[in-house]
C-alpha cells in the first residue's frame, strides 16, 4: 500500500505538465462546463467540479478538488454562496492566486438579478443566501447573459483566441436564441400551472414560463423533509390542481414519492443542470429534458 | 451517402456536430471556410446584428442546397436538438419579451474587478429586487467587517474512574491530552475572525472561552496571516496556528467525528500542537493532490519547551497527497514529522524530540454525495523518539538519562446514515517503552462509539460512550452527550 502510494506520488510528478499551452477553466458545476465548452470549444481545457448527482451546496473541499483549482486559469461558479462550504477553502489551499480574485474568478449569479433576496438574514429560515436563490442556471434568460459575460472574461484571459470566442458566441446566441423561441412555445401548456418543489431549485424557470411554485418538500431550505412538514402539504397539494411535485436527479426520492402517493399528484424528476439525465448532454438538452418531462405530465 | 447518413446518426445522437468532422471532412472544410468568412463579416457589420444574421441564415440557407436539407443539422454546428435546423432558421425572431427583459436581468459588468469575497457590485443593482431594510451590501459600513464564526459548545460527562485519579501508563498527563472533566463543562467555545487584508494578505483570529477550575480565560487558539499572492502554488503562514502534521492536528476540534482527541494525540502532542511560528507550504501542479511544507515555531508548548533554540524550538515537515477513485471515492494520505527540543518540559523531559506521523483517510459516500452517506475511514501512527533527560517527578533532584521510543495510534470508521445521523467507532492504542524512566508493562487501550444526529449543517448532538483501560488495574466508562453549533458565517471546512 506503501510503496503502491509512493510510486503514484513519483508518477504524478513526473507527468506533471508545468508549461500549458492551452487554457484551463474549473467550472463548479456541469452546467457552466457546458458553457464554457460552448463558447471556448477545443481552446480550452475543462475540468467539471461536481455531478448532476451531487448536491452543490454540501461538496466537500476534496484533495482532487484542490488539485483541479491549483491547474486552473480560472474558475467558473455560480457564486452567490452556493460554493461557500468548500470553495473559498479550495482557493486557499490551492495557493492559485490566478483564480483566487480578479479576471480569474467568475462568477455567473454576480452577472445576472437574482430573485429571492432575503430582506432579513437567519438562518431560523434555513440556508438561506444573502445574495439570493443561487440557482440561477434553470432561466435561459440568465445563461444568455452569462454567455456575454463569460465570453468576454475568456477573451479578456486569453486574447489570442478572442476571435474564436467572439465566433463561438455569436452562434451560441444565435441557436440559443432560437431555442428559447422554441421552449417558450412548447411549454405554452404550463403557463399558469402550479409545482411542489423538493427544494427551491426552479424558481428562475418557474419565473420564465410563468408557473407558480405552492410548497417546497423541505420545510426550511437546507432542512431534510420531515413527515410532519410532507403531511401538512397534503391538502396544498390536492387542493391546488398542482402540475408536479418536483425534485432534482440528486435528492432523495422517497418524500417526494410519498407526498405523490397520497395526492395523486405525480412526482417528476428532472435534471436541474447538465447530466441530470440522459438527455441532458449539454444545455440544449438540459432544458428540452425538462421542458418535455413538465409537459409529459401536464398532459 | 453513406457516409452522409453515418454523419447525420452521429451527429443527432451524440449532439453535437465534432463527431461528424472525421467523416465528412471535405464538406467541412469548405463549409468552415464560408463560416469564418461569414463570421469576419459579423465581426465588421456587428453594429448593425441583424444585417449579420439575415447573412448567417442566407449561408445556412445555401449550405441546405449544397448538401441537402437532411445535412442542415450538421451546417450548424453543434446543434444538439432534433429541431435544430427549424429553429436556427428563425433566430432573429427569438421572442422579443423575453430578450428584451434581459437587459433588466443583467447587471453592470464587473469584469477584472471582481474579488472573490467581496460582492460590491451585487449590492446596488440589485436593490429593486431586494427589499431595502437592513442595509444593502454595499452601502452597509458593516461591510468590510470580517467573517465572523461562532462555535458554541458543551458537554456532559460521566466517568466510572474519577479524572483526578486517572493515570495513563507510560505517558504522563501532558497539555490538554487528560480526559474530559466529569459533570457539566462548556469544553471550548470558539469565535473566529477571518478576512483578506488586502490583495496580498488573508487573517484570521480564533479566541477560545475555557473553564478551568471555576476561572474562565479567554485564551489565543489561532491568530495568523496568509500570503494569498505568492505565485506557482506557494503559501506562507506566519503567527499562531495549528501545525499542518498528521491529519487532525491541522483540523479545530468542532470537525472532528468524536467528541474527544484520539489517545496518540493526546499523549504526544498534548491534543493538538499550536504555537507561533512560519509555515511554508507548496501545492504541485500535479493531476494529484500533492503538497509539501515545513514549519519553525517557537517551542513552548508540549511536546517542546523552553523555546529552546532561540525560540526557534520546533520544526516540522510534512506531506500529503490525495485523489478520487471514480465519483464515489476520495483519499488522503500524509507522512510528517516534528522535531522539538525541551528545556523542562511538562512532562519532565529535557533533550530533543522527533515524532514522525503517517496518516490516511478514505472516504466512500453514493455518488460523492459526503453529506447524506458513506463512510469515512481514518488512522494514523506516530512514534515518538526520545534523547535526553527526565526529571523524577516524586524526586526534582534525580535525573534519569533517558534514550527510547513509544508509538500510538487509532483508526476510526464513521458511518453516514443519512444527511442527519451518523455513527462511529475508534480504537486507540498507544505502546509504552519498555525501559528507561517512562516504562510501562501494560500498554493503553480504548473503545469508543458514538452517534450524532444534525438538525442542519450548524448544529449536532452527539451520545459517546467509551471504554477507556489506561494502566493495568483502572477501567474507565465513561458516557458524554455533546451539542455543538456554529452561528455566524458559513465556514468552508478542509476535507
Amino acid at each position: 500500500m506503501k510503496s503502491l502510494l509512493m510510486s503514484a506520488v513519483l508518477l504524478a510528478g513526473a507527468v506533471a505538465a508545468p508549461a500549458q499551452a492551452k487554457m484551463r477553466v474549473f467550472a463548479c458545476e456541469p452546467e457552466w462546463g457546458s458553457l464554457v465548452h460552448e463558447l471556448a470549444g477545443d481552446k480550452v481545457d475543462v475540468d467539471v467540479g461536481t455531478s448532476a448527482l451531487q448536491d452543490v451546496h454540501v461538496i466537500e473541499a476534496k484533495p482532487s478538488l484542490i488539485a483541479k483549482v491549483r491547474a486552473a486559469d480560472m474558475v467558473v461558479c455560480t457564486g452567490a454562496e452556493l460554493e461557500v462550504g468548500w470553495l473559498p477553502q479550495l482557493i486557499r489551499q490551492s495557493g492559485n492566486t490566478k483564480v483566487a480574485s480578479g479576471p480569474g474568478y467568475f462568477e455567473a449569479a454576480k452577472q445576472v438579478k437574482t430573485l429571492e433576496k432575503p430582506s432579513a438574514l437567519d438562518r431560523a429560515n434555513g440556508d438561506v443566501h444573502p445574495d439570493g436563490n443561487p440557482h440561477i442556471q434553470m432561466d435561459p434568460r440568465r445563461v444568455l447573459i452569462v454567455a456575454q459575460r463569460l465570453d468576454a472574461r475568456l477573451a479578456q484571459l486569453d486574447p489570442s483566441n478572442a476571435a474564436a470566442y467572439q465566433q463561438n458566441l455569436t452562434n451560441f446566441q444565435n441557436r440559443w436564441r432560437a431555442a428559447m423561441v422554441r421552449w417558450k412555445a412548447q411549454a405554452a401548456p404550463l403557463v399558469g400551472r402550479k409545482v411542489v418543489v423538493h427544494h427551491i431549485s426552479w424558481v428562475y424557470l418557474w419565473d420564465w414560463l410563468g408557473m407558480q411554485q405552492i410548497g417546497a418538500l423541505e420545510p426550511k431550505p437546507g432542512v431534510p423533509p420531515t413527515s410532519a412538514h410532507l403531511a401538512s402539504l397534503i391538502a396544498t397539494t390536492k387542493s391546488a390542481n398542482t402540475l408536479a411535485i418536483v425534485r432534482a436527479a440528486y435528492q432523495d426520492p422517497k418524500p417526494a414519492d410519498w407526498l405523490a402517493d397520497r395526492t395523486g399528484v405525480p412526482a417528476v424528476t428532472l435534471p436541474l443542470t447538465v447530466g441530470g439525465d440522459a438527455q441532458s448532454k449539454d444545455l440544449f438538452g438540459l432544458f428540452d429534458s425538462t421542458i418535455s418531462k413538465l409537459l409529459k405530465v401536464a398532459k | 451517402m453513406t457516409k452522409t447518413l453515418l454523419a447525420l446518426a452521429l451527429a443527432v445522437a451524440l449532439g453535437t456536430a465534432h463527431a461528424a468532422e472525421g467523416v465528412s471532412q471535405a464538406q467541412f472544410k469548405a463549409l468552415e471556410a464560408r463560416m469564418a468568412q461569414l463570421e469576419a463579416d459579423a465581426k465588421a457589420a456587428r453594429a448593425d446584428a441583424a444585417k449579420a444574421r439575415a447573412e448567417a441564415e442566407a449561408a445556412q440557407a445555401e449550405v441546405a442546397r449544397l448538401k441537402g436539407a437532411s445535412t442542415a443539422n450538421v451546417a450548424a454546428p453543434a446543434a444538439p436538438t432534433p429541431g435544430g435546423s427549424a429553429a436556427t432558421s428563425a433566430p432573429a425572431a427569438a421572442d422579443t419579451s423575453d430578450l428584451a427583459a434581459n437587459d433588466d436581468l443583467a447587471v453592470p459588468d464587473d469584469t477584472a474587478s471582481a474579488a472573490a469575497p467581496a460582492p460590491v457590485a451585487t449590492g446596488e443593482s440589485n436593490d429593486n429586487v431586494a427589499s431595502a431594510d437592513g442595509g444593502g451590501s454595499s452601502s452597509n459600513p458593516n461591510a468590510f467587517n470580517p467573517a465572523i464564526s461562532i462555535i458554541l459548545n458543551g458537554s456532559y460527562t460521566h466517568h466510572s474512574l474519577d479524572p483526578a485519579n486517572y493515570i495513563r501508563a507510560g505517558f504522563p498527563i501532558v497539555g490538554e491530552g487528560g480526559p474530559a472533566p466529569d459533570g457539566f463543562s462548556l469544553g471550548e467555545s470558539e469565535i473566529s475572525f477571518a478576512a483578506n487584508i488586502d490583495e496580498k494578505f488573508y487573517g484570521q483570529l480564533t479566541l477560545t472561552a475555557a473553564s478551568e477550575n471555576g476561572q474562565d480565560h479567554i485564551g489565543v487558539e489561532e491568530a495568523f496571516i496568509d500570503t494569498t499572492a505568492l505565485p506557482a502554488g506557494w503559501n506562507m503562514r506566519l503567527g499562531r496556528f495549528y501545525s499542518n502534521i498528521g491529519y487532525l492536528n491541522s483540523h479545530h476540534a468542532h470537525t472532528d467525528n468524536f467528541f474527544d482527541r484520539p489517545l496518540a494525540y493526546q499523549a504526544f502532542l498534548g491534543n493538538q500542537y499550536g504555537d507561533d511560528g512560519v509555515q511554508v507550504r507548496w501545492v504541485a501542479p500535479t493531476s494529484l493532490f500533492f503538497e509539501v511544507g515545513g514549519e519553525a515555531f517557537r517551542g513552548e508548548s508540549y511536546p517542546a519547551a523552553g523555546a529552546g533554540h532561540g525560540g526557534v524550538g520546533t520544526k516540522t515537515l510534512f506531506a500529503h497527497v490525495g485523489g478520487d477513485v471514480g465519483d464515489e471515492n476520495e483519499w488522503l494520505a500524509g507522512v510528517s514529522a516534528l522535531r522539538t527540543s525541551a528545556i523542562g518540559g511538562e512532562d519532565g523531559f529535557t533533550g530533543d524530540g522527533t515524532l514522525y506521523i503517517v496518516d490516511g483517510t478514505w472516504k466512500w459516500a453514493p455518488q460523492g454525495n459526503f453529506k447524506d452517506g458513506g463512510l469515512t475511514l481514518r488512522s494514523e501512527y506516530m512514534i515518538d523518539h526520545r534523547d535526553g533527560t527526565v526529571v523524577d517527578a516524586a524526586d526534582p533532584s534525580v535525573v534519569f538519562d533517558w534514550s527510547g521510543k513509544r508509538r500510538g495510534a487509532y483508526a476510526e470508521a464513521v458511518y453516514r446514515i443519512n444527511r442527519q445521523w451518523d455513527v462511529g467507532y475508534r480504537f486507540d492504542r498507544l505502546w509504552a517503552a519498555n525501559d528507561g524512566p517512562f516504562a510501562s508493562d501494560t500498554d493503553p487501550t480504548r473503545h469508543t462509539i458514538e452517534a450524532t444526529w444534525r438538525n442542519s449543517e450548524f448544529s449536532l448532538f452527539r451520545l459517546q460512550l467509551s471504554h477507556d483501560k489506561p494502566n493495568a488495574v483502572d477501567t474507565d466508562n465513561a458516557v458524554t452527550v455533546q451539542y455543538q453549533t456554529s452561528l455566524g458565517a458559513h465556514g468552508a471546512h478542509k476535507f
